[in-house]
């Protein structure tokens, strides 16, 4: 029957139509075509016979770097203190299931099954525990290793998790704060997620490092890195808090007055019927905020903590390394990168995906 | 009393405590705070209040624009690092939205090569920590040669480990501030007064470049040319400008990064303005040129301006990383302060206080500027 034949054209070739059609469609755009991948091919061809065909690979041979080549010994040599920084050497295998274990719990809540409040909750303090208990050690049976000695991609992905984990609640409490009857609780929502937005995020850390402790009792005052955790949670949660506005905003106002006709109380009218929905509708935005988060991390390294950033500089803080200094930022480049760009995508994904189901 | 009244008193009486409260907690917190600093300044032997402020410095650091000694008072080395701040900030919030707008154009441009290359860019630039760059491309700076390795560019510009020597017009440091404060005034008149966009651009360009010219013909020294060039003479160099290489390490990484952004903010309100306004334009028989410049980007500036003002906040506050790579911005000026005179608490709060002023008023500045640029509904 005639109707079978009709079927979709391909997306490859309706690609590569409109390719030729608007690449190739007349001399201009043919030549600027031209020009262009032969730029593009160049600059990677060049880059390619700098980092791959002329490279040195392994420690052993480092003295065969002469400068023409990129000189991957070092990080063959070195991986170790840029991936872990000072943390006891023995103990290396403990950093990399911890580190594993963050990488998971940010995968496994990739995945939609896992969309729900409870579930993901559970799934990041179990996470985090994890990585807590492997990195500490001590509750463990474990050679204890405090937090000083944490360091490299390690503490990064600590930093990250902490903040995230820790921000998001306190994000949406300063969002429903804001969102408050009562003008007290609303100005003094609005003035903390206002200041703290206005203020760089190096200044808030630098106050939660070195002024706060001013403030405290020395009871209170607790370790450098909680400090900062907390400052930078401060931060996350100040940003996401303007997320979940945007989703509160998005809710029609009948379905809270529906709840309360029926006479449903206040927080299962927002567990049950509201949060479900606000959460839904702020994924994209909120899945920006955590790669903003993690590209953010790099900022500690300003405030004396030994990031992958920092462990990277070390790493090519010897005589012997320091002239392959571009080798080792590439390397901590392209760690921060991968991770960076697949969230990144993830949330385009996400977002075409959404844009989709909600016609 | 019936009883939805006394529900609704209840829930008055409610609402007055947990508020009743926070205010008290708050007290509480702040008074503990306040008794503790007390306490541990005292302990430090550490004076409070701001007369240190008159106090000569006795340190020195990278970068200022106009002149400085290390006998300064602090309030004039605040002022130099707000001085930095703003200039770093400004520069960077004219160049990022200049490339931003061309690679935003070229990415929603339908020529399958540009659209490509300017997504290579963006995906680069934007998924990697703005600081790491900054780190990475000072380390690559300061691993040029001295002056006689310099890069020649075209004899008239020389970039080497000391810096960026650049051509430039023939007056001093506080001349150079004064130019830039007349070119903004400028701009932001052409913006009161409302005149139309491009022209108004064409404008501020046009008499920018002439009030730069007529102050180097006043100011220049005594019998030399309008222009001052660089040359090497023996191992350093000697007129032009110089541009210390912190500052263009700054510069460069926050526009690389910065422009990834604006351009999928641009690009984004492009890809908004809808269809047919396009099609009308190509059935009148504009050129490609006068539709990007007359119907796309008028109309695509309404949905880019509040993001846009969002991303020149944000390169404001992103020059407070030029302490990793030791630029003297107001950050690294209060940072190293604090460490010489103790005075913590004074110089956060004067720190908090000047960029809660900077974001306002650039906040307010955007504010405005949408609500002139919305459509007028009749």
């Amino acid at each position: 029957m005639a109707i079978t034949d009709i079927t979709p054209p391909s997306q490859f070739t309706e690609a590569r139509k409109r390719f030729v059609r608007h690449g190739f469609g007349s001399p201009q755009a043919s030549f600027i075509s031209v020009l262009v991948f032969a730029v593009l091919a160049y600059i990677a061809w060049k880059f390619l016979g700098w980092a791959v065909f002329r490279a040195v690979w392994s420690k052993e041979n480092a003295d065969l770097c002469d400068g023409h080549g990129a000189c991957w010994s070092v990080i063959d040599a070195r991986h170790r203190l840029i991936l872990f920084g000072t943390y006891p050497y023995d103990e290396h295998w403990r950093s990399t299931l911890a580190a594993i274990a963050i990488v998971v719990t940010v995968l496994l809540s990739c995945l939609p099954a896992m969309w729900n409040a409870t579930r993901l909750a559970v799934l990041w303090i179990v996470g985090f525990a994890a990585y807590y208990l492997l990195m500490e050690g001590s509750l463990l049976g474990l050679q204890q290793v405090t937090t000083d000695g944490w360091g490299g991609l390690s503490l990064t992905l600590f930093l990250f998790a902490a903040v995230v984990l820790l921000g998001m609640p306190m994000g949406l409490g300063l969002a429903l704060m804001r969102r408050s009857q009562m003008p007290v609780v609303r100005w003094f929502a609005v003035i903390i997620i206002d200041t703290i937005r206005s203020l760089p995020l190096v200044t808030t850390l630098f106050t939660a490092a070195v002024v706060v402790p001013l403030f405290l009792p020395t009871w209170l005052e607790g370790d450098k890195i909680w400090r900062v955790i907390f400052g930078f949670a401060l931060f996350f949660a100040a940003y996401q808090a303007e997320v979940f506005r945007g989703g509160f905003q998005a809710i029609p106002k009948g379905q809270f007055e529906a709840g309360k006709a029926l006479g449903i109380s206040y927080w299962c009218i927002l567990g049950r019927i509201v949060l479900p929905q606000v959460f839904r509708h702020v994924l994209p935005s909120t899945i920006n905020m955590v790669v903003v988060t993690f590209k953010e991390t790099a900022i500690v390294t300003i405030i004396g903590f030994f990031d992958i950033l920092a462990s990277g500089k070390t790493a090519f803080g010897t005589a012997e390394w320091a002239p392959y200094y571009i080798e080792v930022f590439l390397f901590v480049a392209a760690i921060y990168w991968i991770f960076i760009f697949s969230l990144g995508q993830y949330g385009e994904y996400l977002k075409g995906r959404m844009a989709i189901s909600e016609h | 009393m019936s009883t939805a009244e006394e529900l609704r008193s209840r829930a008055k009486r409610r609402s007055l405590t947990i508020q009743a409260a926070i205010v008290a907690l708050t007290v509480l917190a702040v008074w503990g705070a306040v008794s503790n600093a007390q306490y541990n300044l005292t302990r430090l032997n550490m004076t409070s209040g701001f007369s240190f402020l008159e106090r000569d410095t006795g340190w020195d650091y990278s970068f200022s624009l106009i002149e400085r000694s290390i006998d300064d008072r602090y309030y004039y080395t605040l002022f130099i690092g707000l001085l930095n701040t703003l200039f770093v900030g400004f520069i960077c919030i004219i160049t990022t939205t200049f490339f931003g707008f061309i690679v935003g154009t070229l990415r929603d441009a339908r020529h399958p090569a540009l659209s490509f290359a300017a997504n290579v860019y963006v995906q680069i630039f934007r998924n990697i920590p703005l600081i790491l760059q900054a780190i990475f491309l000072y380390a690559m700076l300061i691993h040029l040669g001295g002056p006689r390795q310099a890069i020649n560019i075209a004899d008239v510009a020389f970039l080497s480990g000391r810096g960026l020597m650049l051509p430039g017009l023939n007056v001093s440091p506080s001349g150079a501030v004064g130019l830039l404060l007349a070119s903004a005034a400028i701009g932001i008149g052409f913006v009161i007064a409302q005149v139309s966009l491009w022209r108004g651009l064409a404008i501020w360009f046009g008499s920018t470049v002439g009030v730069a010219v007529l102050a180097a013909l006043v100011l220049r020294p005594e019998g030399e040319g309008l222009l001052t060039i660089p040359a090497l003479t023996g191992l350093r160099f000697t007129g032009g400008i110089s541009v210390p290489i912190e500052l263009l390490a700054l510069i460069v990484s926050i526009t690389l990064y910065g422009s990834a952004y604006i351009a999928e903010i641009v690009r984004g309100g492009l890809a908004q303005v809808p269809r047919g306004l396009v099609e009308a334009g190509q059935a009148l028989g504009m050129s490609r040129v006068s539709i990007w410049s007359r119907i796309k980007v008028p109309m695509a500036l309404r949905s880019i301006i509040p993001p846009l003002g969002n991303q020149w906040i944000f390169m404001m506050k992103a020059t407070t990383i030029g302490i990793a790579i030791g630029f003297s911005d107001l950050f690294y000026i209060t940072v190293n302060s604090i460490s010489q005179s103790g005075q913590t608490l004074e110089l956060i709060l004067l720190l908090m206080l000047t960029f809660l002023a900077i974001n306002y008023s650039i906040a307010f500045f955007t504010n405005w500027l949408n609500a002139r640029l919305q459509l007028k509904e009749h």
